[in-house]
């Protein structure tokens, strides 16, 4: 049962799904955690905001997810004291952002860690980079920050470390694992290193031009980033898009999935001795990739998504050789699953390797891919679907190993369904025009916009200022709830199993760090 | 010319053909690895080339190296040229060949082991030390079952000396088949796997290194040391195929080392030979997949006991 005062006093939201907005008080904010929590809600984001230029004061916002709907719960704090009830309590994955917002904002949860979590020397204690009176340009001397780790002691106990810099081209995280022997006994990961500040920079933006900064914040991601971004704007400025841009848009959301699954596949073959598999999903990605570039213009469809719409229309003849395509890349698809499914020793590393059972996975409120290999049946598309996923039916992919197998089970099931979508598309797709034009946005109105890209829901909070610029953009990339598992994940598993564990998750540093 | 001379000159051969061709095994097997991979392959002679460019480079030294950082290359690359002198790859006519037997042969290995495990953790980076310690794991389940099979030949023969073997087998009457040694080949495959960093137990096109052994090992050498290094560890895989020959494949070593025709014969053949199991090499690799590190010891485990086991069934069948 959800407390009266969430239901009375919540206006509608500006959202591409259904979203409420409420002003909360302390004692509301935790009630409302409180209730949502026991109601099986998830944290999705939380994110501060310097409103001392409007009203003198600072505020938090939270964003959590229900069975059909977003509420977005607001709390405003006077500026001297910014401190609201930490939330950390009932959702722990409120922990680092907690941190990250104090780090950029100085809000101060009332409790929990307080180490820092994106600061990691790159501009002084005091200073919160993200308030108003910061400037864009401002630049502080680089100075090293000691970071207490968590020390386990014992007999035999040693701590291996490994990164920020990797020795594959990957993005910088730091692992610090204690181990006894080969066995994991603590997990304890640092991230932080690719923070660009892309939440200040946005606000030197103009709504218009945002699109482009939100496609680049996580690249293998840009399609959900850059819709995500498109349909808060679109829905502040209360547009709707026309059907074929919609249209279009998943298509190229759903080869997007494909083509990171393909690479997934692949590379959990390689990172368990079986090169085969990685030449051979490689093969798949790269011509996808390649028709991508002759349909879309673009390998990686950057820029593809445009407030209003799309970039450009298909090709006359795509849809054609699209079709063909996803029927070539079926049976490929099919075969290797078959080998993988039928290799002894691929199975054997796979199966029971990494495991976050459902009960881990629900306390701490994994999302997205990561959730449903845990058998958390949720997808955005399957539950609020959005324009045009309503007609689509998607089937969410469930498996609840939550074990290494399941996320390579669950990555074949979504490819699989990927192309059905994709042909679904192709053959339903409306006529008419691809992109239409914005009115000017209302200032101070919030948007959220929310796409379930492929590691999990990808979501956009944006606000927007007086002439068309931006005010606030918070982005929120769903690694943030999954990094957390993967500390649990490899407890007990062994460490040269913990880059196969890390792989099967493969979640992004650069859309954490922001 | 001086009998003895000309047995100087032999051994001298027989040591330089293993140095010589052991990079061209190396990269053979890497060819067939991409050709059944459907990747594109690299050049052949591409390990002499990555010889080639390390040995230019600069050496860089962390600066806590003691001399046993900087000698272990040399070391390791001696005792792997010394293996490759007492196996009789292309003639049993070897003067070392007669003086060293195959027990000392896997003493040299060990030699070898300690001198890059010890240097690995020289450093007292984590990386070197966890390799290192998987190192020695994998070396003592390894030995053990290499040992098993060296005796299985040796039952057969009477002898422990590599050229006994070959002799023993060449000069038997009509073709002869021993089951014991059916059951010795599997097992010293399995050893062969493991003693060299291949697939299923290391891998060693990784990048991740977690899960290296004999690579984690090498994270802090360069140049030239990394050259004598890496260079070492494919003259062992060399070494290791080349045993493999005298004890179950020996057609084509020459008896005598005095004419030239047989030799050449001998190293056609070796030719031949080295070619197939590379490719075969190649396959086992493809088609498996990296086993979890601790199943390692089941592995090597059951290379021990299918040795045991042809080691029983030769005493009870006597043949």
């Amino acid at each position: 049962m959800l407390p009266d005062f969430l239901d009375r006093e919540c206006a509608p939201l500006a959202a591409n799904v259904p979203a409420g907005h409420i002003g909360a008080d302390a004692a509301h904010w935790r009630e409302a955690a409180e209730a949502l929590q026991a109601d099986g809600a998830n944290l999705l984001t939380l994110w501060g905001a310097d409103d001392r230029d409007r009203d003198g004061r600072m505020r938090i916002h939270a964003a959590y997810l229900l069975r059909d709907r977003v509420i977005v719960v607001e709390h405003a704090m006077p500026a001297a004291a910014p401190v609201y009830p930490a939330l950390a309590a009932r959702f722990p994955v409120a922990v680092r952002m907690q941190r990250a917002i104090f780090d950029l904002l100085g809000i101060q949860a009332d409790g929990g860690d307080t180490r820092p979590w994106l600061r990691h020397g790159g501009w002084p204690e005091r200073v919160y980079p993200l308030r108003r009176d910061v400037g864009q340009a401002q630049t502080y001397p680089a100075h090293e920050t000691p970071y207490p780790f968590v020390r386990v002691e014992g007999e035999g106990v040693h701590e291996v470390t490994v990164g920020p810099i990797h020795a594959g081209t990957i993005e910088p995280g730091h692992f610090r694992m204690s181990v006894v022997g080969e066995k994991v006994l603590r997990l304890e990961i640092r991230l932080g290193y690719t923070h660009r500040g892309i939440a200040k920079r946005f606000e030197a933006l103009a709504l218009a031009q945002g699109h482009r900064l939100a496609a680049r914040i996580c690249g293998d991601s840009t399609v959900a980033y850059a819709w995500a971004y498109c349909a808060a704007y679109e829905a502040i400025a209360g547009t709707a898009i026309p059907p074929r841009a919609a249209a279009l848009r998943a298509l190229a959301l759903e080869r997007e999935r494909i083509a990171n699954h393909l690479g997934d596949l692949g590379a959990l073959g390689n990172d368990a001795g079986f090169a085969f598999g990685l030449t051979q999903f490689s093969s798949l990605k790269e011509r996808l990739l390649r028709h991508n570039a002759n349909t879309f213009g673009q390998r990686y469809l950057f820029d593809y998504v445009v407030p209003g719409g799309v970039a450009a229309d298909l090709p006359a003849s795509a849809p054609g050789i699209m079709l063909e395509e996803i029927a070539t890349l079926e049976r490929s698809v099919r075969e290797l699953r078959a080998i993988y499914d039928d290799h002894a020793g691929l199975q054997d590393r796979f199966r029971g390797s990494g495991r976050v059972t459902p009960e881990q996975a629900r306390t701490l409120g994994a999302i997205g891919l990561v959730g449903r290999a845990s058998g958390i049946a949720r997808d955005l598309r399957a539950d609020l679907p959005w324009t045009p996923y309503a007609p689509l039916e998607v089937a969410a992919a469930a498996c609840a190993g939550g074990d290494v197998a399941a996320r390579v089970e669950v990555r074949f099931e979504e490819t699989l369904e990927s192309l059905r979508l994709c042909r679904r598309l192709l053959e339903t797709l409306p006529q008419g025009a691809v992109r239409t034009e914005l009115p000017p946005a209302p200032p101070a109105r919030l948007g959220l916009g929310l796409v379930e890209g492929w590691r999990g829901p990808v979501l956009v909070a944006l606000e927007a200022g007086a002439n068309g610029t931006i005010r606030r953009c918070h982005t929120h990339d769903p690694s943030w709830q999954n990094w957390p598992l993967v500390e649990y994940a490899a407890l007990d598993n062994i460490v040269p199993d913990f880059p196969l564990i890390n792989k099967s998750f493969n979640l992004s540093y650069s859309g954490h760090d922001g | 010319m001086n009998p003895h001379a000309y047995a100087f000159v032999l051994q001298l051969g027989e040591a330089v053909l293993a140095v010589a061709l052991a990079p061209l095994l190396v990269g053979w097997v890497a060819q067939c690895r991409a050709w059944l991979q459907s990747r594109s392959a690299p050049p052949l002679l591409q390990p002499y080339r990555t010889l080639r460019k390390l040995f230019r480079k600069d050496a860089a030294l962390a600066t806590h190296a003691s001399p046993l950082f900087r000698g272990a290359p040399y070391v390791v690359f001696g005792t792997m040229t010394l293996s490759a002198a007492i196996i009789p790859s292309v003639t049993v006519d070897l003067p070392l060949a007669q003086v060293a037997d195959a027990i000392a042969l896997v003493g040299l290995f060990a030699t070898a082991r300690v001198f890059i495990a010890l240097a690995a953790m020289d450093i007292g980076t984590p990386f070197g030390t966890l390799g290192a310690r998987r190192e020695m794991m994998i070396g003592f389940l390894a030995e053990p079952a290499l040992l098993m099979v060296l005796f299985n030949a040796f039952l057969l023969f009477g002898s422990t000396a590599l050229p006994t073997v070959v002799e023993g087998t060449l000069r038997a009457e009509g073709f002869a088949l021993h089951p014991s040694l059916a059951f010795a080949g599997v097992a010293f495959v399995m050893v062969l796997l493991a003693e060299n960093a291949r697939i299923p137990i290391d891998n060693p096109a990784t990048h991740l290194e977690l899960t290296m052994i004999h690579e984690a090992m090498l994270l802090e050498y360069s140049a030239r040391h990394l050259a004598l290094m890496e260079w070492a560890s494919w003259l062992k895989l060399f070494n290791y195929i080349c045993i493999g020959f005298t004890l179950f494949a020996p057609w084509g070593i020459a008896l005598h080392g005095a004419e030239p025709a047989p030799l050449l014969l001998a190293l056609l053949a070796l030719v031949a030979k080295l070619a197939c199991a590379g490719a075969v090499l190649a396959v086992i690799e493809t088609v498996s997949a990296k086993l979890r590190l601790f199943r390692a010891p089941e592995f090597l485990s059951a290379a021990f006991l299918l040795a045991v086991l042809g080691l029983l069934v030769h005493l009870l069948l006597g043949t």
